[in-house]
């Protein structure tokens, strides 16, 4: 517990709706206080003066490989939800309760329970057990539950707990080997790829599934136009389903993978640019509700091999916040949204309260210069790993101060 | 080295102007005049080759190691005697999947085979895009003898250089301008399909590629070849039928239900061949499967099969190949 209230004063504040106001925002505890224009600092309070910068809520990371603190923390994330692919998966409940305690206090770990054992497939995971020891939510992880029958009844007994399941969408048996999407790149390249169709198959039959079962679904990466069509048409027949994606798949097509560069080797693949495009619009209707990093630190033992051998993944969780800032710039949303897709939407999905600035709600509050150019250098970053697909590539929008629980953290 | 005929010096740029790149790591990306140099340097050696003494001394001292990290016979052998030929001292290193880890060691083997100051490194690799990555990390000319499903340019430009000569022995045009190239097989697995779609398409030549759709790869019309399912279609007036090989484990029933199956939609038998131009002519990178996409009445016909002559001619082209990435080491006349 902070017991210095924390005040900020000189503040662009983001709050939930609307262009952010002036003022300030002050702490008691762990917790908001007051916001807004009349709030002024009390006697004993630490003073933060935020220049003028915009004040925002902490970031709420949903799906990261790693933990991976001084990553976070330059991204501006505050809470992160570890995805249970890990050595060994987060398939048991003192693995789960031993990882949403591994960041605090100044990260806030949300671990994702494994679906099955092992993340097999077959054999349904202590759910409930992993739920009462932090679960925020269930996930396949990387892997696709080929066989229906236990996809249903997972997200039968999902439902039964309140507990949304975060599959993951590409049909296995399309993609089997395939490291990318079938496309003129992939034939180029000679590689192992799988029809874009993996995807939307896989869409389509879990939103038939979860709606047959009442469970919430949550498809963390949603990647090409005909899946995410399968979304739209879901939400709009009242479907309780949410999507996400990563900067990836809004900023690079599979165009990134020429020159078999493995850190554009992603899961899912890149796609095609016209699904890029989709990604955006989907972006700016509202079909995605959410903007994750997928961070996963990956060294040269990883990455540094033949394209079909090296590991999935990118470090994302720096670039998360200037990236999705680049859809602001371009108009595609305004800064409202933005944070609604980087903090209020995976809050909410977790089931914490955070995400948003408001009376009550946890301190977990970044203070952003959102102009601020800088250049992403995978030599110098501060992830585990520099396996960006952006290197060299210059950014606008930084995190200058952090504060979790109104304690400051970065 | 000059070429042959010195009316072919015009098609290309003086010294190292003719073939800049240090590495051949595949045809994708070379001009015509860079593939047509090589094509020339090469037609020195199949006369060279055809004498009873065979050794020059070209690349004598220089050091060549073949790193193979997926079996292979006979590129293998073709490179060993190519080689050999030039004088050159030639390792072979044979580093099959299951002996060499995958991982770091790749990037170690690679480190190691340089620390070992060889002046050419010719690699094959089962994974796309394993030679580039290698290249990168070594200082002397690397050459692709096979990465994956990627590439295979030696056999590109040897499977050109057959088909040119074979038009100048038939006292045809040897442009490969309107020349209609049908390739038919598994060219969804296959690197040889792409370094000859590449090196034909780039010299002018009209590419078909022919296979049943699971073995045909996504967007290859975008590599400037028309593709076809019907094989009798595909072969309609073609002047050269080139053959590939499918492996064994793709025709149980994962992509073909039946080798017998596959020959009878997609083998080359005499009544196929019918199909094609009157002169047409019978390639394969070989090793073949007989009786299942090409009958042995195809592979064996004279005057038609060029089948043996590709693998004569690999050995030429690839001491082509030896000696134009080696120039700089040994500071020829303008290659410095």
């Amino acid at each position: 517990m902070i017991l210095q209230p924390l005040c900020i004063i000189n503040a662009l504040i983001q709050l939930p709706e609307g262009v952010a106001v002036k003022g300030g925002l002050r702490t008691e505890g762990d917790r908001i206080a007051a916001i807004g224009a009349g709030v002024t600092a009390q006697d004993g309070d630490r003073i933060f003066d935020a220049g003028g910068k915009l004040v925002t809520p902490g970031l709420v990371d949903l799906g990261v490989f790693a933990i991976d603190k001084p990553a976070f923390h330059f991204g501006g994330i505050t809470r992160a939800a570890l995805m249970p692919d890990q050595s060994p998966p987060l398939d048991h409940p003192a693995r789960v309760r031993f990882a949403a305690s591994s960041g605090k206090p100044d990260l806030w770990v949300h671990p994702l329970a494994a679906a099955t054992r092992g993340l097999e497939g077959n054999d349904l995971a202590e759910l409930a057990l992993m739920r009462d020891a932090g679960a925020r939510a269930v996930s396949t992880g990387r892997r696709w539950i080929s066989d229906s029958g236990t996809m249903l009844r997972l997200l039968r007994y999902c439902a039964m707990l309140d507990l949304v399941v975060v599959p993951h969408a590409e049909d296995s048996g399309l993609t089997g080997p395939a490291v990318a999407t079938a496309g003129e790149m992939a034939t180029r390249l000679g590689l192992p790829s799988a029809p874009v169709e993996a995807e939307a198959l896989a869409v389509a039959r879990d939103i038939a599934l979860a709606e047959m079962a009442g469970a919430r679904l949550h498809i963390r990466q949603v990647t090409t136009r005909s899946s995410l069509d399968l979304v739209r048409a879901a939400k709009a027949r009242g479907v309780a389903i949410t999507a996400g994606v990563t900067p990836a798949h809004f900023m690079l097509s599979d165009i990134a993978m020429s020159d078999f560069r493995t850190f554009a080797r992603l899961s899912p693949p890149l796609r095609a640019e016209a699904d890029r495009k989709a990604v955006i619009a989907a972006i700016g209707d509202g079909t995605l509700d959410m903007i994750a990093s997928g961070h996963d630190p990956r060294g040269p033992e990883d990455k540094r091999l033949p394209f079909a051998d090296a590991e999935p993944g990118m470090a994302g969780a720096e670039t998360l916040l200037p990236l999705t800032l680049t859809l602001v710039r371009d108009g595609v949303i305004d800064m409202a949204r933005a944070f609604q897709l980087l903090s209020a939407n995976p809050a909410k999905l977790l089931g914490v309260d955070a995400g948003r600035l408001e009376v009550g709600q946890q301190a977990d509050i970044a203070v952003i210069d959102a102009e601020r150019p800088w250049i992403v250098d995978s030599d110098k970053m501060a992830a585990a790993a520099g396996n960006t697909p952006f290197d060299r590539q210059p950014v606008q929008g930084r995190c200058i101060a952090l504060f979790k629980g109104a304690a400051q953290v970065a | 080295m000059t070429s042959p005929e010195p009316t072919r010096a015009s098609r290309y740029p003086a010294g190292a102007a003719a073939f800049p790149h240090r590495h051949l790591l595949g045809i994708a990306g070379l001009a015509p005049h860079e593939i047509l140099f090589l094509l020339d340097e090469a037609e020195q050696w199949v006369e060279h080759n055809r004498q009873p003494h065979k050794r020059h001394d070209l690349l004598s001292g220089l050091t060549i190691i073949n790193a193979f990290f997926e079996n292979s016979t006979r590129t293998l052998l073709s490179f060993e005697i190519a080689g050999k030929r030039l004088g050159a001292d030639v390792v072979n290193m044979h580093a099959a999947q299951s002996s060499v880890k995958k991982g770091e060691t790749l990037i170690d083997t690679a480190l190691t085979l340089n620390a070992m100051r060889s002046d050419a490194i010719v690699i094959r690799h089962a994974s796309s895009g394993a030679v580039r990555l290698i290249a990168d990390k070594v200082d002397c000319p690397v050459l692709n003898a096979g990465d994956g499903q990627h590439e295979h340019p030696t056999q590109g430009l040897l499977d050109a250089l057959t088909i040119r000569r074979s038009l100048r022995e038939r006292g045809k045009n040897e442009e490969f301008n309107g020349l209609k190239v049908t390739i038919c097989g598994d060219v969804l697995h296959s690197r040889v399909a792409r370094s000859n779609i590449h090196c034909l398409t780039t010299l002018g030549a009209e590419v078909r590629v022919c296979a049943p759709p699971a073995l045909m790869p996504e967007g290859i019309e975008q590599l400037k070849v028309t593709p076809f399912h019907d094989f009798d279609a595909a072969l309609d007036g073609t002047d050269v039928v080139m053959m590939l090989r499918l492996q064994s484990e793709r025709m149980q029933g994962s992509f073909i239900p039946s080798p017998r199956e596959y020959r009878h939609l997609y083998g080359l038998t005499l009544d196929r061949l019918a199909k094609a131009a009157p002169d047409a002519v019978v390639m394969h990178p070989g090793p073949m499967n007989r009786g299942v996409e090409i009958d042995s009445n195809v592979a064996d016909l004279a005057g038609r099969s060029l089948i043996t002559t590709q693998v004569e001619m690999g050995v030429a082209m690839r001491m082509a190949c030896l000696d134009v990435l080696t120039r700089r080491t040994r500071n020829v006349e303008g290659w410095q």
